[in-house]
């Protein structure tokens, strides 16, 4: 058998205890990546993508998992070439680090709370290399520059959790630089990040690998991520690898259904370019039309001039400061048109819908639904209120009480607001059900018994049950697979049309609210920096923060892959301001039909 | 299309009890203990408190299966009828106390602000006393006799099963299905009776499980020491205190009598365990 580069995963099997003997969660895998080179592991939560890492590492060793069958080759440094499959617990230990390394999907719990991070990053280095503190703490300052942390010497001195998600993955990846490993393996490094930050990751990421010769290893379920990154791509499910190529093989002619399925699945900004009207995802074999739900009439919401602030206290319960999540926010929702709200983490795009099911309370201004005030004092309004506007939260599980049945879930709001009485309730469950795609018995089943896309239709049904006329959707479809998740923006689509209901898409995914949306807003910092028509909006950006917003969404196809794209490492500023520094608020100007770009007063630009 | 249908949590908690074996043995137990205590009278052979002179610290033998006292009483009759003294003090004031503590919790996690800070501070000061000093505070002011037991060992549960209720209700209370709930239009008193109650629940079944054995051993000790059930009634605890003069001498005089005790506090907390799996589903 042929000896490998650096990595040679041969006929890998991985097993985990199930209730009767054990599954297979990897079944004769093989897979080889190179010095220098990008293989991505693509594939959808269960494919085994995450486990055949952890294989690698022999972190498995530490988890229920077993590997049954097959080898992993390494050739380290010195150029020997050993099984890890039977390496001991003390060779894996020295190799893990120095030779290969590992960045995680969740930057904050892989970072220790209570230590600094230039120790962090020094005790990285001290540990595989023969260094003293001093000369580590500034190889630390050396790293956290190179991998582009603005004053990168006053961030040494900092705590994680005092940086913001994008800065701690970027100091993981530090740390995983600070031995110089010859294997990197990054498990999902830009799923948890916004798009402008995911883009400055992946930059950096690929120019680590051109410039240290490291061999990368990249696992993600994100077609757009690996077109940017990859140089070959493994497509896995359920354990399986189902495919095997180059990039630009797997993008033009893949050659497995399930491939060309999850291709098809992945939302293409730009595709809807055309039209103004928002389109379902083309599921085969249904095609997918453009559909126009506006009806005339007045708004079913109005929201004017709306502030939320948050409080921050000190220790002796002294005000120190305002988060300004919301600032003097205005727009209307007509009767079947869904407005998309995007926004990076941390702009106040969910207080924003927060405030408006009252779940916060804003400070002042003026949310009208259906002519009626709502932060009205009647609390007989607020009933009102709190059936005719519903909301889907990102998280499908956590919105659902995990010891009631799905059929008490989706009755509760019936019975609440008293729409039916006795057996027709349930009758109305198993409608509701139906409607949202469910066969009428999962109403006897619990959350924890459905899979992540049936309990979003669960929460779905849950918000119909009132008879809403408007849904506000929280990243509802963020958490959700590709391939699920284009089933749940079809199916709000296609609910969106059969009942007329107004709708508020809140996303930080541009490709998803271009399917969705006719018009989108765009929020910086609590405020609305633009706001129109989607077709307006998306295809000629006025505002500086749209346009790269937009320049960082990833394109998935290898051959429009941005090499050297200008992208910007400044941070968001925070929205954290002195009790009495109240941010002036840029007027809106209208610079086309119906679209309107914040003005700021300096600069004179948009 | 027919309608599917719901079921209900209580019937779900008796589907998933039904799976545990030694749970269901040890309710089996406490069934058991509890019919005999109810049918003492025809249970037990002898007049519990008739002495008998001629059989005196006798061991156990076919006419007295767990042998005789000082006084020559039958120790079978006596336990049987004093469990009925044991297993009320255990469940009345267990109960009460889980009740009326559940509640404050529920009240105090729920509303928070000075309705916490008050019952929170009173807790605190019950919480400043030995829990058994406490009850001997309440017997000595209320005076001796099993119902001022059953007040005692039910003021001291109090606190404890505040606190832990609170700390339930106010995690859950940040709960995404709780805002969800809010954002239906579900009143707060339905929120709590239906989400968070449930969530609650577990941890207060498996205490008070707990709580009822250490109460019967806290009714058990005060009678012992002589404030709780006052002579000749038979309570095992006083049992203890009698047999203590004679131990090396007659050792059955507390052998049973203490035996009950374990097998009673053990049956609870065995079956509280069990309860407490059926109650949460995470464990499945």
């Amino acid at each position: 058998m042929s000896q490998p580069e650096l990595l040679a995963i041969r006929d890998l099997s991985v097993s985990f205890p199930a209730e009767s003997g054990r599954t297979t969660v990897v079944r004769d895998l093989s897979l080889t990546v190179s010095p220098g080179e990008t293989v991505a592991l693509v594939g959808e939560s269960g494919s085994g993508k995450s486990v055949t890492s952890l294989a690698v590492t022999r972190l498995l060793d530490y988890g229920p998992g077993r590997i049954d069958t097959g080898e992993i080759l390494y050739r380290d440094r010195a150029g020997t070439v050993r099984d890890l499959v039977r390496a001991d617990a003390e060779t894996m230990r020295r190799l893990r680090g120095p030779e290969i390394a590992m960045v995680f999907q969740q930057p904050m719990s892989s970072l220790n709370p209570v230590m600094r991070i230039g120790e962090q990053i020094a005790e990285a280095i001290v540990q595989h290399r023969d260094l003293g503190w001093s000369e580590a703490e500034a190889e630390a300052l050396q790293l956290l520059e190179r991998v582009r942390i603005p004053d990168a010497r006053r961030q040494l001195k900092r705590y994680p959790f005092e940086i913001s998600g994008g800065m701690r993955q970027r100091v993981m990846i530090a740390i995983a630089l600070a031995s110089r490993p010859r294997l990197l393996i990054a498990d999902e490094p830009t799923t948890a990040l916004d798009v402008t930050v995911q883009a400055q990751v992946l930059r950096l990421l690929r120019e680590l690998r051109d410039d240290l010769g490291t061999g990368l290893l990249f696992i993600t379920h994100d077609m757009g991520v690996v077109a940017e990154l990859a140089d070959r791509v493994a497509v896995m499910r359920g354990g399986d690898r189902l495919e095997e190529g180059s990039v630009a093989q797997i993008f033009a002619a893949p050659v497995h259904p399930y491939t060309r399925s999850l291709l098809a699945a992945v939302p293409v900004l730009g595709s809807l370019a055309d039209t103004p009207l928002p389109a379902p995802f083309t599921i085969a074999p249904e095609e997918a039309v453009p559909q126009d739900t506006v009806v005339a009439g007045a708004p079913t919401l109005e929201l004017r001039e709306l502030v939320t602030r948050f409080d921050v206290r000190n220790a002796f319960g002294m005000l120190r400061a305002h988060v300004h999540a919301v600032e003097h926010v205005s727009f209307d929702i007509h009767p079947g048109e869904t407005l998309a709200l995007v926004g990076e983490s941390g702009c106040g795009k969910s207080t924003l819908g927060r405030s408006i099911v009252r779940l916060e309370t804003p400070r002042s201004g003026q949310i009208v639904f259906e002519g009626q005030d709502v932060l009205g004092p009647e609390a007989e309004t607020n009933r009102a209120l709190r059936r005719g506007i519903q909301y889907v939260f990102q998280d499908p599980y956590s919105a659902l009480d995990p010891r009631l049945t799905v059929g008490f879930s989706v009755a509760e709001p019936i019975r609440t607001h008293a729409l039916r009485q006795g057996a027709a309730v349930t009758q109305r469950v198993g409608e509701l059900l139906e409607l949202v795609g469910l066969p009428p018995h999962f109403a006897a089943r619990y959350p924890h018994e459905l899979s992540g896309g049936q309990c979003q239709r669960v929460g779905i049904a849950r918000a119909l049950a009132s008879e809403p006329r408007l849904i506000i959707a929280d990243e509802a479809v963020a958490a959700l697979d590709v391939s699920i998740r284009a089933q749940i923006v079809n199916l709000l689509m296609s609910l969106q049309r059969r009942l007329g209901l107004s709708c508020l898409f809140i996303s930080h995914d541009m490709a998803v609210v271009e399917r969705v949306s006719h018009r989108v807003a765009v929020m910086y910092l609590g405020q609305i920096v633009e706001i129109g028509p989607r077709q307006a909006v998306l295809s000629s950006p006025q505002h500086a923060y749209t346009r790269r917003l937009l320049a960082a969404v990833p394109i998935p196809d290898p051959a429009r892959r941005r090499r050297e794209l200008a992208i910007d490492d400044s941070e968001v500023p925070s929205p954290l301001r002195a009790p009495d520094d109240i941010p002036t608020v840029a007027p809106l100007v209208e610079v086309g039909p119906g679209h309107f770009v914040a003005r700021h007063p300096v600069g004179g630009l948009y | 299309m027919t309608a599917p249908t719901i079921r209900s949590p209580a019937g779900e908690f008796w589907r998933r009890l039904r799976r545990r074996h030694t749970a269901l043995a040890a309710g089996v137990v406490v069934l058991l203990i509890i019919l005999i205590a109810i049918f003492a009278p025809v249970l037990a052979p002898y007049d519990p408190a008739a002495a008998d002179y001629d059989a005196l610290l006798q061991g156990p033998s076919l006419a007295h299966l767990a042998g005789t006292d000082s006084y020559g009483r039958d120790i079978l009759s006596r336990i049987i009828w004093g469990g009925r003294i044991s297993l009320t003090v255990g469940l009345v004031s267990a109960f009460a106390g889980g009740l009326v503590g559940t509640t404050l919790g529920l009240l105090s996690g729920w509303i928070g602000g000075w309705v916490d800070t008050v019952l929170m501070r009173l807790c605190d000061v019950l919480f400043a006393f030995p829990g058994i000093l406490l009850a001997i505070a309440v017997v000595a002011l209320l005076g001796p006799g099993v119902a001022n037991v059953v007040w005692a060992v039910a003021v001291f549960s109090v606190p404890v099963f505040a606190r832990l209720v609170r700390g339930t209700t106010m995690s859950l209370k940040q709960a995404q299905y709780i805002q969800a709930g809010r954002t239906i239009g579900v009143s707060g008193a339905k929120l709590m009776l239906y989400h968070i109650l449930p969530g609650a629940l577990p941890v207060v079944i498996v205490y008070m499980s707990l709580r009822i054995g250490s109460a019967i051993l806290v009714g058990a000790a005060l009678s012992f020491i002589g404030l709780g059930a006052q002579p000749p009634s038979p309570e095992w605890g006083a049992m203890l205190a009698d047999g203590r003069s004679y131990l090396g001498v007659a050792d059955h005089l507390t052998l049973f009598p203490g035996l009950a005790i374990f097998i009673v506090v053990l049956s609870f907390n065995v079956l509280g365990d069990g309860l407490r799996d059926a109650l949460s589903q995470r464990l499945q």
